[in-house]
């Protein structure tokens, strides 16, 4: 497609970029057909391409981001289907990223946005402020009624009390930094990314990861310093502090790897994921030693899926007769393109594997996005249960907390796809699962 | 850049009236007015030709698309339809003083009969969606454009698609049993029905392929088919362009009948393979794909007969495909062609021209030379088949005069075609990319006959203008309605 940047913005390394990414994009709009946005709200401006117009628009007149621009940009999930359907390759995550920070830098929203999102993204990220945040939040779900009002404020209030968790599980100590041998002879040594949001929510995933690790030989480093992988305050154009989070990370591990040496950076929260293996990108402009080191990490960073796939993974126990609806989080599918593997797991674990309609469509989970666009988010979840439900399956598995949180429900239970594979090796039986057979065996 | 008729400048002086009038019809999310939002709707899927409208509207029901037209041909405003916007040939560009009628929102499903066979669709359904929503049934709506994952069956109509698997089913107007239109004056009409060929003239007929020109689609009834028993594609790969095209005549003139036969060259075949990984032959000059359906004994047999001829033609290799995810894989390549070429060009004009088979390797030959002579790269994708080619002329916007000589090339292919016995427009439609060349295939009288069906329809010339006929043709005052 014809952009229009003068040579002196071209000199801008970053415009340089964003130019590269647009000239790639030919304006098929087969993209349009697979995002969720364009979908449900069947609006050229709400779609992959009409967003890359407006961006492109936006780059090349070097004004600030008008109201319009941000409506639009604001609306997308970042869940990336766009960019497994286009053909020509257009890399829309960089794009997207580059108009989110020139939007922070440039545009200046209402103020409850701006407290709403300065508030999220110092929160989010601390586990102890988090868990805090949701106890009040569980302690103020009574006082939902004051929330009746229609404004974008109050919805958005009432979807983070909707959000917290009736039960809130005890803190674990499994991610302190430290440490967990592999059992009998160590075949691998690799760090576990323990993140943020996800140890508060359900520290399980962390426990279980490690102990179907270790089990299988591995031994499991929780590294001094890492922390937040820098996802969330990414996404919403916030750089510094993404910057920030992510070289605590890199310096931690690559502490690892001079001390004792790495064969992976594990990552077990898909959404997580996707920004650790963009870390060679991010800092792409950045001195030496901080680019190679992040190159190096990204390199060797994989979702929990791709490495046990690498190294083998066998069930000690009989299959339990138990259907799962296989929910294909994006960060995994479109963002890490990884698709077969959990689901071969799954299988070789002993379990019936269904693949609900639609599944390319994001569960409107996508980061904080539940909290900031409630109608969509709403709306992309209800579609999604209703094929869930559709497919006849026991219970949900996924491999990324924001999906097991969203997908939450009276209906079916959801667990993690890695408390699935220990449990069948071995491990405790999740309550998920518990849950699923209980109606079974009351009959 | 195409010329464009002057706006009207009573339109435009009216806009702030225009407009709070559309806003009077339809919900507020459903007119998009201010400058900034309208700047994506300015093309479709030939961005090389861009103007932004005056104004989008985005209704969700024929009613509202009733009230949109009546106050548009109340106040001599033009009107220019939209589906999904993939349109390669430029039949959704905006015109400067006219309301782009988005009907994407027009996206549900209203009713399957499976003992009928057929499909109750609202325009903005996509292609794909169809054939999604019955294949739980084990049935399938037949015409697959390449743009199918996107493309909306309102512009199918308009445009007649076609796509792969026509050679054996047929284009969009062999699949189609009923239309509710609205007409610029706000009535809505209901043509055909749940079966074929209704009584009285051929409504139908002279709806599908009018480009948006005569009336609004709202609803589509389509057939559809119980899918084969099965399928399995063949790669073949080839020495040469000629020697495929040479090929591709040779199984047709056996009279054997594949379900698809397409033809891709180099530039195509690498660009493709990167996209979909389907294992496409890289040594290769051009390759066939090759589908034939039903039992898996009728399948064997066509694949040895159609086997047997390409052996005559010293391939390079041949591969029979042994899954359905690789055969998934090889028409994902396929369909997303075009967009493909986006990896090894910027920018790219796709022909769309119909040959007769026979002269299909001096065609080839011919498109050879003229990309030597413009100095502009060419890759070959095209419905082989049915002689329905899409040479994809590449070039860089960012340099004008590249995209001028770009033009002048596709002009010059598709004169070729019409030379050699073919015509202008195999599947995309005349739009306005081709709207200048209809004189090289119609004489005056038989143009004249068109824009009489056009008057009768939309006498003030309201629906999507500029379009089809040349610029001069198209903005006279309309013919006397009987010669
Ligand atoms: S990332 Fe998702 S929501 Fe955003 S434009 Fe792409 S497909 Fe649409
Ligand atoms: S599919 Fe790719 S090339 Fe086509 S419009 Fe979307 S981003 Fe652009």
């Amino acid at each position: 497609m014809q952009t229009n940047f003068t040579p002196e913005q071209l000199r801008d390394p970053e415009i340089a970029v964003a130019n590269q990414i647009l000239r790639t994009c030919v304006h098929c709009g087969f993209c349009t057909a697979t995002c969720p946005t364009f979908v449900l709200l069947g609006d050229e401006l709400d779609s992959p391409r009409g967003r890359i117009y407006l961006i492109k628009d936006m780059l090349e007149s070097g004004r600030p981001a008008s109201e319009e621009v941000v409506r639009h940009v604001d609306r997308c999930l970042s869940c990336l289907a766009c960019m497994t359907t286009c053909p020509s390759g257009v890399d829309y995550m960089h794009l997207v990223d580059h108009a989110r920070a020139h939007i922070e830098e440039t545009y200046r929203r209402p103020w409850h946005d701006r407290a709403l999102r300065a508030l999220l993204a110092r929160v989010l990220p601390r586990p102890r402020l988090f868990r805090a945040a949701l106890i009040a939040a569980r302690l103020a779900r009574p006082l939902r009624f004051l929330l009746a009002g229609k404004g974008v404020l109050a919805r958005r209030l009432a979807a983070m009390l909707a959000m917290a968790p009736a039960r809130l599980p005890a803190p674990s100590p499994i991610e302190r930094p430290r440490a967990h041998p592999a059992a009998g002879p160590r075949r691998q040594r690799v760090a576990l990314l323990a993140g943020c949001a996800q140890q508060v929510l359900d520290p399980e995933i962390n426990a279980a990861t490690i102990r179907l690790l270790t089990r299988l030989g591995v031994e499991v480093v929780v590294a001094k310093g890492a922390g937040c992988c820098g996802a969330l305050t990414h996404h919403m154009g916030k750089h510094d502090d993404a910057m920030e989070a992510a070289r605590a990370n890199i310096a931690a591990w690559s502490h690892e790897i001079e001390a004792g040496g790495l064969d992976a950076v594990i990552i077990n929260a898909s959404g997580c994921g996707t920004t650790v293996k963009d870390y060679g990108f991010m800092f792409r402009g950045e001195p030496e030693p901080w680019r190679a080191r992040a190159a190096r990490i990204a390199a060797i960073a994989l979702d929990i899926s791709e490495f046990l796939t690498r190294i083998g993974y066998r069930p000690t126990r009989e299959p339990p007769g138990l259907t799962l609806a296989y929910h294909a989080a994006c960060s995994l599918q479109h963002g890490q393109q990884i698709t077969g593997e959990p689901k071969a797991l799954l299988r070789a674990a002993g379990f019936t594997v269904a693949e609900p309609a639609e599944g390319h469509l994001c569960c409107g989970s996508a980061g904080t996005y539940n909290l900031m666009q409630p109608d969509i988010a709403t709306r992309l979840r209800t579609r999604k249960l209703a094929n869930i439900v559709a497919t006849g399956a026991d219970l949900i598995a996924a491999g990324n907390i924001g999906c097991l949180t969203q997908l939450a429900s009276d209906t079916l239970p959801v667990v993690h796809t890695v408390q699935l594979l220990d449990w069948m090796a071995g491990g405790p039986e999740p309550a998920a699962v518990t849950k699923a057979r209980a109606p079974r065996l009351a009959h | 850049m195409i010329d464009l008729p002057a706006p009207n400048p009573a339109t435009l002086a009216a806009r702030e009236r225009i407009v709070a009038g559309l806003r009077a019809l339809l919900p507020e999310s459903g007119v998009i007015a201010e400058a900034l939002r309208l700047k994506p709707y300015e093309a479709d899927g030939l961005s090389a030709y861009r103007q932004v409208p005056l104004a989008v509207v985005l209704p969700e029901t024929t009613e509202q698309v009733a009230s949109v037209l009546r106050f548009c041909h109340e106040n001599g405003v033009r009107v220019v339809p939209r589906g999904a916007g993939t349109s390669l040939s430029g039949g959704a560009l905006p015109l400067a003083d006219a309301v782009v009628v988005g009907l994407m929102r027009m996206n549900r499903i209203l009713a399957i009969d499976y003992a009928d066979r057929l499909a109750v669709v609202e325009p903005g359904v996509t292609n794909i969606g169809i054939t999604e929503a019955v294949r739980g049934a084990g049935f399938f709506y037949a015409p697959d454009p390449s743009s199918q994952l996107a493309c909306m069956i309102g512009g199918n109509v308009n445009m007649n698609s076609g796509g792969a698997h026509c050679l054996k089913y047929g284009v969009t107007a062999n699949n189609l049993l009923g239309l509710k239109i609205v007409t610029i004056d706000g009535e809505i009409i209901e043509i055909g029905g749940a079966h074929l060929d209704a009584a009285g003239y051929d409504w139908l007929g002279i709806l599908t392929g009018s480009e948006g020109q005569l009336a609004i689609v709202t609803e589509v009834t389509v057939r559809i088919l119980r899918g084969p028993e099965g399928a399995r594609a063949m790669l073949v790969a080839f020495r040469g362009n000629e020697i495929a095209g040479a090929c591709v005549d040779a199984i047709i003139t056996s009279g054997i009948i594949p379900v698809a036969l397409e033809f891709m060259d180099r530039p195509a075949i690498h660009a493709c393979e990167a996209f979909a990984h389907a294992g496409y032959p890289l040594d290769a000059e051009a390759m066939l794909i090759i589908e034939v359906e039903g039992s898996i004994a009728e399948q064997d047999d066509l694949l040895a007969r159609i086997g047997a001829i390409c052996r005559r033609f010293d391939p390079i290799s041949l591969r029979i495909s042994q899954s359905a995810e690789e055969s998934a894989a090889i028409w994902k390549g396929r369909k997303g062609a075009f967009g493909a070429i986006g990896r090894i060009s910027p920018d790219y004009l796709c022909m769309d021209g119909t040959i007769p088979t026979g002269r299909l390797p001096e065609v080839l030959r011919r498109i050879g030379e003229m990309s030597e002579s413009y100095g502009l790269k060419v890759a070959n994708i095209f419905h082989a088949g049915d002689g329905n080619l899409h040479p994809l002329i590449m070039f860089d916007a960012n340099d004008p005069e590249s995209f001028h000589r770009a033009e002048a090339f596709g002009a010059d292919i598709l004169k070729l075609c019409v030379e050699v016995g073919g015509c202008l427009t195999g599947e995309h439609g005349v739009g306005v990319e081709k709207r200048d060349l209809m004189t090289v295939q119609f004489n005056s009288v038989e143009l004249d006959q068109q824009r009489r069906i056009k008057t009768a329809f939309d006498p003030d010339w309201l629906l999507n203008t500029a379009k089809v006929f040349p610029l001069t043709a198209a903005l006279a005052p309309a013919v006397p309605h009987a010669a």
